[in-house]
């Protein structure tokens, strides 16, 4: 049920940043340094939510089939491949691998 | 936007380009709607994360940080953190399509990275105008739909990890930073975020690393001097997906001179 609470507070807050562009004077925001750290902030959050679902086990770090998920990954990417094909190689990576026997 | 018949419609270049970018954006709802109720959310919770709050990579973050143990402050957080740059898309799109009355709030729900890239694309208002609503409209549609097909896939696969839906999320969220990378800049904001999330695993409750990353690179934007429109790539970029080969970077189609904030 908290789950749900912290769900659509999440919900609620996204909207409230995409009106927020909308409703403020443009002079507010004109700021380039909110435009650069909104950006710098996305870069380094999707990296830390890469590594942290690569090698996070709840607080202890652990090698194990998503390290060739990652790479698998990286290589579909460096091909240029769509994002879907993305997905599914870093799935059919950690899936053979743990088929071979390494978790 | 003026009433037009369809066929006519349809023969604007910012409309097909919507629609393309629709089909492509769509599809991956369907890895979304899977990942989300492996990560332990039901059918109805993923729904409202696409329906409400609508926005790819908060959507993937707040999962993400689910499956990973941590709470649902930190993946709330996490998610917020994220939506911060729809505010930089919305000042843009407000500048430029000035939408008025309800369709200021319609406008507002529909501004991701996609319809913004989109948009800010075309040169012409009118397919500014056409390029976002089609692109905005479209992706909504299609998200929600696959989103609910991933679900109901991802609910009857059994054990996730057995099918490596763990290593479905790592390569997602590599393929959402990947079009971000362009330059050594995002490539060392990438490196020292990820060195420091590393860092902080052992020592703090799961999710808040991922919120340290952002304060570091938060930080890091703050400091120093570089491309204004940084990391503010879309994670399918319309104008690339459909000239294989050509890759402008975002400051090229986004710094046309009427919005404010997309300056070279």
């Amino acid at each position: 049920m908290s789950l749900w609470v912290w769900l659509l507070l999440s919900c609620l807050f996204a909207y409230a940043w995409k009106l927020v562009g909308y409703l403020l004077p443009d002079s507010l925001l004109q700021n380039p340094r909110m435009s650069r750290m909104a950006g710098t902030m996305t870069i380094g959050l999707l990296a830390s939510l890469t590594i942290v679902n690569t090698l996070a086990s709840g607080q202890a770090l652990v090698l194990d089939a998503r390290l060739g998920a990652l790479a698998a990954a990286a290589a579909a990417l460096f091909l240029r491949a769509p994002f879907l094909v993305v997905v599914l190689a870093g799935a059919g990576a950690a899936a053979l691998l743990r088929l071979a026997g390494w978790n | 936007m003026p009433i037009t018949w369809p066929p006519k419609l349809l023969r604007s270049p910012a409309v097909r380009v919507g629609l393309s970018i629709s089909v492509a954006t769509g599809l991956y709802g369907v890895s979304f709607g899977a990942l989300s109720v492996t990560s332990g959310l039901d059918f109805w919770q993923t729904m409202a994360l696409s329906l409400l709050l609508f926005s790819g990579g908060s959507q993937f973050a707040f999962i993400g940080v689910v499956a990973g143990g941590g709470s649902g402050v930190a993946a709330m957080g996490a998610a917020t953190l994220l939506g911060m740059r729809n505010g930089i898309y919305g000042m843009q799109l407000n500048a430029l399509l000035q939408p008025r009355g309800w369709r200021r709030f319609a406008a507002a729900h529909v501004t991701i990275d996609e319809s913004t890239a989109t948009s800010t694309g075309q040169s012409d208002p009118d397919e500014q105008r056409r390029g976002f609503w089609a692109a905005g409209i479209g992706i909504f549609v299609l998200w929600n739909v696959f989103t609910a097909v991933g679900a109901l896939a991802g609910g009857a696969l059994g054990d996730p990890k057995q099918w490596g839906l763990d290593g479905a999320a790592v390569a997602a969220f590599l393929g959402l930073l990947w079009p971000r990378l362009k330059g050594r800049e995002p490539v060392a904001i990438a490196v020292v975020s990820a060195l420091a999330t590393v860092l902080a695993v052992p020592f703090v409750p799961a999710g808040v690393p991922i919120l340290i990353a952002a304060v570091v690179a938060a930080v890091i934007g703050w400091l120093s001097h570089g491309r204004q429109d940084e990391g503010l790539e879309p994670d399918i970029d319309p104008y690339t997906e459909r000239h294989p080969g050509h890759h402008p970077g975002a400051g090229q189609y986004k710094g046309n001179g009427t919005n404010p904030g997309g300056a070279k």
